[in-house]
Formats: structure tokens, sequence, C-alpha cells
């Protein structure tokens, strides 16, 4: 430590920022390695069809309309399954999150109950619920209940006690309480829990469609499975990536617009 | 303009034109213990109406605790509270907090906030609004009713919480160190500000602080407690009018200095202390 210099800056790296060229970037890269491999007959069109096959294959879909009717009938799942699933675990959740007499009893049902694969349960589902889409929506709806109701309770859990000390303190009414201070102040959590659930319906979606359906993403993917058809199964697959995608795009918007605040 | 003149004039005027509060609040051997450690010890004191009482002590000695206990946010182990007096009659909450951290929900703007504490009970939008209004004006945060408290300074978001106290109309004030999480300048311009309200206001008021200079500058009655359990140590009356203190006063200065060496040697082992208490 002799001599003199510019003192050097040190405290460099461990800051990792975001920059979205170089995601969308990345993928484009990925694709054109994949296509060059497909192309040059590195990889077999049996083994995994070029990206351009896969284009094809989603183009024939749409146009001949089969596409858009297994879409709709799965977004339709989607939407009602995830739906009950969400009301139901809000509302148990913020039993949950509000009454010590409903919290200990409700969480050992959702401690012994959430770890079990709800596929495994889809056999019985239908058996209780028919072929048809009651077993869909009750697939759907059970996976996203126990993610809904511990996002929504820890959410109230975490909501910080000076507020409602606060809303106390100035004789606000439990009820205004509750909608003012507690459920604004759990929303975050509740909706960090929506971007598991949507993805976790995705899931269980397809994987309910495999089973009894014979329509909707699920169905597609497992009959293209059948018939060696990987072009149109590795298409269904691009598709449930779109979907949950653009779910989380929405998502964002949503948060921005709610979050304003922080 | 000349509106604001008036509202500024009279901000807490009530229709029968007395702004004094005439609450009174009486501990009664207030004792308070959480689990096994033992917080306060035979509280006595009593509160006139609209004087304002400094409660100081070295940290832990339970002052913040008693203040809860005044305004029944928690309940002592033993002793009582009362209060006496008729509040006024468009009081919306007699016991009223101002708090250490503010307490602002972060999702309400500025106006939002103080809007929470009126919803209940005044139903009428445009009273309301009027209302306020009129807060905003009192405290200088006109400009900024329609900020997030993120937006604000911490001095900023103390004057919202302070104008959110104010709009209930309490019939007593309690403040839990209003000006600690606040830097020096701030804090010195805030007092300030403090002292004029309240002397004008001249609600019941308890004030916690840590801070000598700021309950020798607000305060008619200084209540010393001891360390950890709290007992009352002593209690010094300061003549002078509160709007008439400065920063500075000679008067003050020795009173500050005289307080200090009582209360240095167990602030100096409460500060050795080791804090299961908490």
């Amino acid at each position: 430590m002799r001599g003199e210099g510019q003192v050097p800056f040190r405290a460099a790296s461990f800051s990792p920022r975001h920059r979205p060229w170089s995601g969308a970037a990345t993928l484009a890269v990925f694709l054109l390695a994949w296509q060059i491999g497909s192309s040059i007959g590195a990889i077999p069109d049996l083994f995994l069809p070029s990206p351009f096959a896969v284009a094809r294959a989603l183009w024939r879909h749409a146009l001949s309309g089969d596409l858009w009717t297994n879409l709709l009938a799965s977004l339709l799942r989607l939407a009602v399954g995830w739906t009950l699933g969400t009301v139901i675990g809000i509302s148990v959740g913020i039993a949950v999150g509000m009454f010590t007499l409903l919290r200990s009893p409700a969480l050992a049902l959702v401690s012994a109950l959430f770890p079990i694969p709800k596929i495994a349960l889809v056999p019985l589902f239908i058996i209780w619920f028919g072929i048809g889409e009651g077993s869909k929506y009750a697939t759907l709806a059970i996976g996203v209940f126990f993610p809904t109701v511990i996002s929504t309770y820890s959410g109230l859990d975490n909501v910080q006690r000076n507020l409602v000390t606060m809303g106390q303190s100035f004789n606000l009414s439990d009820w205004s309480i509750v909608r003012k201070i507690m459920l604004p102040g759990a929303l975050p959590s509740v909706l960090a829990g929506f971007r598991i659930t949507i993805s976790v319906a995705i899931i269980l979606l397809v994987a309910a469609e495999m089973i009894g359906a014979d329509s909707g993403i699920g169905a597609f993917i497992l009959a293209a499975g059948n018939l060696y058809r990987t072009d149109d199964l590795i298409a269904g697959v691009v598709i449930l990536s779109l979907l949950g995608l653009t779910l989380s795009a929405l998502l964002t918007r949503i948060e921005q617009a709610a979050f304003a605040w922080r | 303009m000349a509106d604001e003149r008036t509202a500024l004039a009279t901000p807490l005027a009530n229709d029968s034109g007395s702004t004094a509060s005439s609450t009174r609040l009486k501990l009664e051997h207030v004792s308070h213990h959480f689990g096994t450690n033992s917080v306060l010890d035979d509280i006595t004191l009593d509160i006139a109406p609209g004087e304002v009482v400094a409660l100081v002590g070295p940290s832990g000695c339970g002052k913040s605790t008693l203040l809860n206990i005044l305004g029944g946010l928690i309940r002592p182990s033993k002793g009582r509270v009362l209060m006496q007096g008729e509040a006024r009659p468009d009081c919306l909450n007699p016991l009223t907090y101002v708090f250490q951290d503010f307490a602002l929900l972060p999702w309400r703007t500025v106006e939002g906030n103080i809007s929470l504490v009126l919803e209940d009970k005044i139903h009428d939008d445009i009273a309301r609004c009027e209302r306020i209004g009129e807060m905003l004006r009192l405290i200088g945060l006109q400009d900024f009713a329609n900020a997030y408290p993120k937006q604000l300074s911490g001095g900023m978001r103390q004057r919202v919480g302070i104008a959110r106290a104010l709009a209930v109309r309490p019939a007593c004030l309690f403040m839990d160190e209003p000006l600690s999480a606040l830097d020096a300048q701030t804090r010195t311009l805030l007092l300030e500000e403090l002292a004029t309200l309240i002397a004008r206001a001249a609600i019941t008021t308890v004030y916690v602080t840590h801070n000598l200079n700021e309950a020798l500058r607000l305060a008619h009655r200084i209540v010393l407690l001891s360390r950890r359990p709290g007992r009352i140590k002593t209690i010094i009356p300061i003549e002078s009018s509160i709007d008439k203190r400065r920063e500075g006063d000679a008067n003050l200065v020795s009173a500050e200095k005289r307080l200090w060496s009582m209360i240095r040697d167990e602030a100096s082992a409460a500060d050795k202390e080791l804090d299961d208490a908490r």
C-alpha cells in the first residue's frame, strides 16, 4: 500500500437491473438456434418439430377453427373454476384472518389438504361431479382455493397493527376497519397470490382435460400426442404458454393501477 | 381570502363560542405489567381541563403505556382512568391520538386520511369536505390534499396526523412522541407550530416525550417518571404561558438543566438495562 493513485470504485455489482429487450432477445436467439438445428437436420422432426412447423400447425388449426373451439372451452373452464376457487378462498381467508374461533380449525384443514396433488383427485371429482364441466370446475376451484386462503389470511396478518389501533383509537366501527384498513392492507398479498393461482389453474386445467374431456387445449394436446403429431402437441403447449404470459401481463397492469400509492 | 382568515382565526371554535376543553382526566392508582414485568407502579394523576401535561422519563419507563392506558387502548392491570366533564357537542371522538409513526394509510391521500376518521360520523359529503378543507388550511396542507403519504416528508406526514386528530374536535389529545421520527430541523419548526396550535386549541393534552426541550416548550406541567417500573418522581409546573415561550428563553434553559440533572443518572442506568419488557 505505497505510492499514490486514484481511489478505485469498489461498490460495483450485486445490483441486477431489469432489461426487457435482452429478455426478448434471449427468446429470439433460442428460437433461431432451434430453427437452425431443425433446418440442418441436427434435430429430427418427430423428435422435436421446428418452430416453423409449429407455427404452420397453429395456423392450420386457427384456419380450421378447432383451435378457437378448444381455446374457448379451456378459457371458460379457467374463468369459472378460478373465480369459484378465488371467491370461496378469499372468503375463508378473511374468516381465518379475522376470527380466533375459525383460525386453528380452518388452518388445520388447509395444512392437511393443501399438499394433496389435486390431479390425483380428478377421477374422484368425475365420480362426484360428473364427467362434464362440473368436475373440471371443481378441480380448478379446489386447486385455486388453498393458495388463495393462505395468501389472504397472511395478507391480513401482515396489515400493520398500528393502523388497526389507529382506527380503533378514532372509534371507527369494526366494519369500517375491515373495509378501509384490513382489506386494502391485505390486497397486495392477495394479488400476489393470484399470480400463483393462475399458474396452478392452467396446470390443473390441462390435467383435467386430459383425463376426461373431448374439447379444450388439454384434450387437444393429448390427442396430438396419441397420434404422434408432435407439431400439434408443441402448438398446444405454445398456446398454454401464451395464455399464462397474457394473464400475468394483465395482472401486472391491475397491480400497477391498484398500487399507485406505493 | 377573507374566508381563509376567519378559518385560521377560529379554527377550533365551537358553537357556544368557547374553545376550551372542559374534560378532566384522572388516573387512580394505575399499575401495569406485561407478563412478569412491572411497567407502571401506582400512578395517580389529575389532569385539569385544557391543561397540557408532558410525560417525561427515561426510555422504557412506561410513558407510552401510560398514554395508551389514558386513552383506553391498553387495559391497566390495576387502577382506573376517569373522564369527567361534558365534551363539546360537536366532538366526534373525545380521546384522540397523534402517533409517533404517523399511522397514515399509505393507500389514501392526505385528504382521504383525514376523511377516514370522519366518514363514520359525518355522512353529509359537503360537510365532510368542508371540515377536511378547514383542517388542511389550519395545518398548511392545502396544496397537498391529493398527495399520497409516501410523497410527503416526515414533517408533512405528521402534519396530516395532527390535522386528522384535530378534525374530530377531540376533548383530549394524546401525543406519543409526535416529533421523534423527524429530523432536528423539521422538529424545531413543527414544535413551534404545535405550540401555537395547542395554546390556541386549549384541549386537554398529554404529550409523551423523552425530549426535555419539547416538554418545556409545550407543557403546563411536566410529569417526570422514574425508570421501570414507572412511578411519578416529581411534577414540575411551568408558569409562563405557552404562546409566550420562545426557544432559548433563559428560564427554560435553566429549567432544562435542572431537569436533566434530575434524570441523567436514571437515564444512564435505564440505557444499560437488558430490555426484555419489549
